[in-house]
């Protein structure tokens, strides 16, 4: 009896030791902050200077200026444009290729390279594949279309393949029992499973192009963007001020359609 | 051994025994399925299955019930063997053959495998899924016949109330009532049955396996189940097949089967007896 006491004590201690390789990770994390700081010159004095050039900046930026309002109108209508061309270009792309990238349902070699792209796809900001377009294709709205079509692959695909990777394959099973085809069996054993968790990737893309949207601009990809740099180097902070709250009433809409269409899908 | 060899007179006189007759929707022959090579879980099995009437598959569980069952339709492929459904050889078909195969085998689950997030009746009418073109399932524009049919079916298992309602807000026996259900949607020449009371409570399991059993016989259609409730199995079947690790051991009417046989099946009982 005493012995097994003592096989006990010992699982106990295991089960509670302390861990020193965290705790090494966190305390080298916290150094590297520290040091960080310090390299980059963060003194008292330079926060004071920056906040006075701060109050100027929002002095200036006040009353917002709203006479240009047509230039703010199609800037804004052309952003909205590309984030729903992107958005519904990029999430019907989005479909077939999560599913061929899911492992539960094909085979490796098919997987790999969708998985490949994905990645590819996932790799960079969408600010950077929008500069890459702006060289390749030239100025305008057809470039942020096609660099947030690229985003949205990368993110809608990749969640889609991770939740048909978690679908229940009894529920495959069955049907692939009752003689369907390869299509039967994704349309009425796979989609069901998945497709209220689609919905929810895809508004959020939606949601989320129409943030980037108002930013392809600022490298030439056409919408609002391109106007809010332009103010900003003519320093017309007051028309800047107009432009950013026009951005927020966009985007507070766009996230209530986006809630609007969770709900009635689900 | 011994005891398969007591039932060969008994099965000589439903079918003989290595010939496929007309009689015999499905014979198998030589059936074996190793998931690792050298360890097979089902060995060399051969049965002939007649055109109507129950057999149930008793077992313990691991003995290669579920395996047997669904190299019949090709949800496991067999290592060996063949699987004659009217003379047809199923492993031999692959694509567009197989599939108008396994849509004449109705098959029920043991956990239902109902597709969930579905409807009801769009369940049922996945049984369909074999003869229907695609565009009209992704449409879901199903011909008026299979819908009538499904609603009728739906009529005939108790719950053509729930048509609208989405499978998981059914309980167990009524999932398994649409399981069946769209199995014999299918119009299958053959029913499948992998332990289909294994998760339902005795009552209900009673129930289940009444409805399996009229069905069948109202559309003059054989049942296989794989079942190792022995009682349920005694209840319902016409003939037994006895598996021990993955061997067909005891093959015979319910009445044939004694607490010899059981034992040779499931080991000894700790209790001593069998009641079955």
């Amino acid at each position: 009896m005493n012995k097994r006491q003592a096989e006990l004590d010992q699982i106990r201690a295991v089960a509670f030791a302390p861990d020193w390789r965290m705790r090494a990770v966190w305390l080298g994390f916290v150094a590297y902050v520290i040091y960080a700081t310090g390299q980059l010159n963060f003194t008292w004095e330079r926060f004071v200077v920056g906040l006075d050039r701060g109050a100027t900046f929002l002095g200036r930026m006040f009353p917002p200026e709203f006479k240009r309002w047509e230039l703010l109108a199609e800037g804004l209508l052309e952003s909205l444009q590309i984030a729903i061309i992107s958005s519904a270009v990029g999430i019907l792309l989005s479909l077939p290729i999560g599913l061929l990238a899911a492992r539960n349902l094909m085979p490796v070699a098919v997987t790999v390279p969708a998985r490949a792209f994905i990645a590819l796809a996932r790799s960079f900001h969408p600010i950077i594949i929008a500069i890459i377009f702006v060289k390749a294709i030239g100025f305008g709205p057809l470039a942020g279309i096609l660099a947030l079509i690229f985003a949205s692959i990368g993110f809608v695909a990749k969640l889609f393949a991770e939740a048909i990777e978690e679908i229940s394959l009894k529920q495959v099973e069955a049907v692939r029992a009752t003689g369907a085809s390869f299509m039967g069996v994704v349309i009425m054993g796979v989609l069901p499973q998945v497709f209220s968790r689609f919905i929810g990737f895809a508004t959020y893309q939606l949601d989320s192009n129409l943030r980037q949207s108002t930013m392809v601009g600022i490298v030439g990809g056409g919408g609002i963007g391109g106007t809010l740099f332009s103010a900003f180097r003519r320093f017309d902070y007051d028309f800047v001020c107009a432009i950013l709250i026009s951005i927020i009433a966009m985007i507070m809409i766009g996230e209530l359609i986006a809630s609007w269409l969770r709900k009635t899908f689900q | 051994m011994s005891v398969a060899e007591d039932q060969t007179s008994r099965s000589a006189e439903r079918a003989p025994a290595g010939k496929v007759t007309r009689d015999n929707v499905l014979s198998l022959r030589g059936l074996t399925k190793a998931y690792e090579r050298g360890k097979p879980v089902i060995s060399d099995i051969s049965l002939d299955f007649p055109a109507r009437g129950v057999v149930a598959i008793i077992g313990p569980s691991g003995t290669g019930k579920s395996t047997l069952i669904r190299c019949i339709n090709r949800l496991v492929e067999p290592t060996s063997g063949q699987v004659l459904l009217g003379g047809t050889d199923l492993t031999k078909l692959r694509g567009a053959g197989l599939r108008a195969a396994r849509r004449e085998i109705g098959m029920v689950f043991q956990e239902y495998n109902l597709v969930e997030r579905l409807s009801v009746i769009e369940n049922l009418l996945c049984g369909r899924l074999g003869y229907v073109p695609l565009w009209r399932v992704w449409m879901r524009r199903y011909p008026d016949e299979d819908i009538a049919h499904a609603f009728a079916l739906l009529e005939r298992v108790g719950l053509a109330d729930f048509a609208t309602r989405r499978a998981d807000a059914l309980s167990g026996g009524q999932r398994q009532r649409v399981g069946i259900a769209r199995a014999v949607m299918q119009s299958p020449r053959l029913l499948l049955a992998d332990e289909p009371t294994s998760s339902l409570d005795p009552r209900t399991s009673v129930e289940i396996m009444e409805l399996m059993r009229d069905m069948a016989a109202e559309r003059d259609i054989p049942v296989i189940i794989n079942i190792h409730d022995v009682a349920l199995a005694r209840r319902f079947a016409s003939r037994i097949v006895g598996m021990s690790g993955g061997s067909v051991v005891y093959d015979g009417p319910p009445e044939g089967l004694n607490d010899d046989h059981l034992t040779q099946i499931y080991g000894r009982s700790e209790t001593g007896g069998w009641i079955g």
